[in-house]
């Protein structure tokens, strides 16, 4: 009975969706109050459906309703309960109905925060969003419904969770991914509101910023958490692999970075605006394009779900709706603004609109490579694939280029900036960054390579800091009262980019500085490796719930005094006759320790592999500091007040 | 002009949109290879075991699978425990190292165990490119009488397993 109910609760979400994208818009044009007030309440009911219709899916994983398909293909009676509940979102039709949930509770959020916004736009903001609603509401429905029954037939246990999704990172991972892709829609909605009413102005951008930030705060920490789970779950110290799905979370993130710094100058000076909508239409419509590969089949990848051509022509139809048409309007309305402002060669607007030229070149280069192999095949020139290769060599100058120009945008003020004062802080931060990124190359004897990344790095750390203490040494009121007034949004900036930094440092010297062999050990064995000693102490035969398991013991020395104990496992598991390598780690600041056990060679000895990877946690590191940042940003004093209506 | 330009994302997004109409449920039905009912091409590798030179006549007589990995290839990962239940169900599988360095090979090999009766490298991804590989994993099946009757490509897993099991014969 439950199931049905969910499954109905969705059906009326869909009708309330529907009313919420016609009524608002209707009474708009009509000049209707009382319809444009329809559009909060009828947001909140159909949230409130779609969280039931989830409360109920996930009641049926609890209680092993295997009479439901979803739940049988998903999960087993020995499932341990948190997998039991991260299992909801495990397959492709429970994670659309949770994409739904986290949109209908964005647009809760906005309806929550609609005070803020004039009468008349707000309402129009959710109409939008509930149009998109409606796009995957029907997309639910129509193809792939999470509480299809399996009567009378019901299975006494479930086909079990993909083990691999049986993990910590991945129960984590996809809420905090959508959030960000998502939450796009946000800024969309407010872009494609601007077109419908024609108020291309200043206004629309700073009531989209906090919104924008935000869901790029949840994008930048689900790629980070997606990294950081590629790396310790397959094992072999790999962090990112350009790997399709990973594309399509990347490339809403630049154009979302991009998107971040227009609204930015869109809002502050009025300039880029027609730009600035392109780019929100841009944004989601990477995020609807990383739904569509991922669920469509058109590329296969490591995290497909099962493809399905019909529920493919359905995202596709969804993307020709919602982007074509907003790509429609804005062709009519935008032609229409004209920018009268104009800025100086070396003002803000300048740096920034370097930063959106590269950026969306970043964006398009990815978006090349990934799409290439479709369009190589649509051409009938056969099917071809890019690898790494190409995205390192393409990827990395552009990024580094961008980096540099970074640092420098925020030294410069609005409209025009001194020549001047600008290049001699620029030329003594250089020389500084080089000599250091020198000394520490000498020291350690790094390549050339890594002389250029470290000094990008320390360029950008420099700058920042030095951009800080100018501002909080100026005037007369001292350090601390000074620092404290500065706004968030600044501390956000300062925090993200300095974030960049942190990633480049360990992109760069995990590359360079990674050591790894592959050893024949018996317990009693020592072996040195980059400055730690390791001593293979015991091996030992442990009988788990469902395997039994063969655990090392290695402890790590440095300078002769014990740093670290390890406990890597070789697992037998009875009942799928499968073996699992756990891999034992040693996680610190400046590296990593991380040993996994191979074959048993003979009586005693055992093939090991032993990784010592420098600064490796400082890639995420950044990301958390960027995630902060973007999050600093969006709670900026300055958009809780109100305007207008 | 100044019009037309606006016009541009959308003529773009249109014509990107033409592509992927085309595309879809192509990689589903998987174009079948030229060489299915065809002989396995004449090759000569060497195998990672033990650096002798391999040919199409060292291969196995009976029915067995030919398996393109890499450990450059995350799918890869994932499919790797699957054959190594395959191969303790006595399933004969033919491993080609395809386009990667014989040290990770080995390593690979050891750390995860060796499901393969024979280890061929395909360094430079030429014998790939006769067989007609687009990238790994790929499997193909070959019959009794060393013709090529199936072609998988991605991972084998135990959904798709049926299916070319019923080929294996």
């Amino acid at each position: 009975m439950l199931p049905e109910i969910g499954q109905f609760s969705l059906i009326l979400a869909l009708f309330f969706a529907l009313s919420l994208a016609i009524m608002p818009l209707v009474g708009y044009w009509k000049g209707h109050q009382l319809l444009l007030e329809t559009a909060r309440p009828l947001t909140f009911i159909m949230s409130a459906l779609v969280l039931m219709s989830f409360v109920i899916l996930a009641v049926s994983f609890l209680t092993n309703d295997f009479s439901v398909l979803y739940v049988s293909q998903n999960s087993s009676i020995k499932l341990p309960i948190w997998y039991k509940f991260s299992a909801v979102w495990g397959g492709h039709e429970g994670s659309l109905l949770f994409w739904v949930l986290i949109l209908v509770g964005w647009c809760s959020a906005v309806a929550l925060k609609i005070r803020s916004l004039p009468m008349d736009i707000g309402p129009i903001v959710l109409a939008v969003l509930g149009s998109i609603c409606v796009g995957f509401l029907s997309f639910l429905l129509f193809t792939s419904s999470p509480f299809v029954r399996l009567l009378p037939d019901t299975p006494p246990d479930g086909g079990d969770l993909n083990p691999l999704l049986q993990d910590f990172g991945l129960i984590v991972h996809p809420p905090i991914l959508y959030m960000g892709y998502v939450g796009f829609a946000v800024a969309f909605a407010f872009a494609v509101t601007a077109l419908i009413t024609g108020n291309l102005n200043a206004a629309w951008a700073r009531w989209a910023r906090p919104w924008t930030a935000c869901s790029w705060a949840f994008l930048t920490l689900g790629i980070t958490l997606g990294s950081w789970w590629a790396y310790y779950e397959l094992g072999w110290g790999g962090w990112w692999f350009w790997d399709p799905v990973e594309n399509a979370s990347l490339l809403p993130w630049l154009s979302g970075t991009a998107l971040l710094h227009s609204l930015a100058v869109t809002e502050k000076r009025g300039v880029f605006k027609s730009w600035t909508v392109l780019l929100a239409i841009f944004t989601f419509s990477l995020s609807l394009l990383g739904a569509f590969l991922v669920r469509s089949g058109v590329l296969t990848s490591v995290h497909s779900f099962a493809a399905d051509p019909t529920r493919g022509v359905f995202i596709l139809g969804l993307l020709v709706v919602f982007v074509g048409g907003s790509l429609f309007l804005y062709a009519i309305r935008a032609s229409q603004v004209r920018s009268s402002v104009t800025f100086g060669a070396t003002g803000r607007e300048a740096w920034l609109l370097l930063n959106n030229i590269l950026l969306t070149v970043l964006t398009l280069t990815v978006l090349l490579g990934t799409l290439y192999p479709l369009i190589f095949d649509a051409l009938r020139l056969g099917k071809i694939s890019v690898g790494a290769p190409y995205f390192n060599s393409v990827f990395t100058p552009i990024a580094l280029l961008l980096i540099v120009f970074m640092a420098v945008g925020p030294l410069s003020k609005w409209h025009k900036t001194s020549l001047n004062s600008l290049l001699k802080a620029c030329v003594i931060a250089a020389i500084l960054a080089m000599l250091i990124a020198g000394g520490l190359v000498y020291r350690f004897e790094f390549g050339w390579l890594a002389w250029v990344c470290l000094s990008v790095a320390s360029w950008v750390l420099l700058l920042s800091l030095a951009d800080w203490f100018s501002k909080v040494t100026a005037g007369s009121k001292g350090m601390i009262p000074r620092a404290r007034q500065l706004p968030r949004n600044y501390y956000g900036m300062l925090l993200a980019h300095i974030g960049v930094a942190v990633t480049l440092i360990g992109i760069i010297l995990v590359s360079i500085n990674s050591h790894d062999s592959m050893l024949r050990l018996s317990p009693g064995d020592k072996v040195s490796m980059a400055g730690y000693e390791f001593r293979f102490d015991r091996m030992e035969q442990i009988q788990g719930s469902n395997y039994v398991s063969n655990k090392g013991q290695f402890t790590a020395y440095q300078s002769g005094r014990a740093v670290a104990v390890l406990y890597p496992e070789k697992r037998f598991f009875t009942t799928r006759q499968q073996v699992m390598t756990e891999a034992a780690l040693d996680a610190g600041f400046t590296r990593d320790l991380y040993i996994s056990l191979g074959e048993q060679l003979d009586e005693s000895a055992w093939g090991v592999r032993i990784y010592v990877k420098s600064f490796v946690r400082w890639i995420w590191l950044g990301g958390l500091m960027m995630m902060a940042g973007g999050l600093l940003a969006a709670l900026d004093k300055r958009y809780r007040q109100r305007t207008g209506g | 002009m100044r019009r037309f330009v606006f016009f541009l994302p959308l003529v773009c997004f249109l014509i990107l949109g033409g592509v992927f109409y085309s595309q879809l449920g192509k990689d589903n039905q998987y174009v079948p290879s030229a060489l299915v009912g065809k002989k396995v091409p004449n090759f000569t590798l060497i195998s990672l075991e033990n650096d002798q030179m391999v040919t199409q006549k060292d291969l196995p007589h009976g029915p067995y699978l030919m398996n393109f990995w890499g450990t450059w290839c995350p799918a890869c990962h994932i499919e790797h425990p699957f054959l190594v239940e395959l191969a303790l169900k006595g399933v004969p599988i033919i491993g080609i190292d395809y386009k990667d360095q014989k040290h990770l090979a080995e390593q690979w090999l050891i750390e995860k165990g060796n499901p393969y009766q024979q280890v061929l490298m395909d360094e430079m991804g030429l014998f790939g490119l006769d067989m007609g590989v687009t990238g790994a994993p790929e499997t193909f099946v070959i019959n009794s009488s060393g013709v090529i009757v199936h072609r998988h490509q991605g991972v084998v897993n135990e959904q798709n397993w049926p299916e070319l099991k019923g080929y294996l014969k």
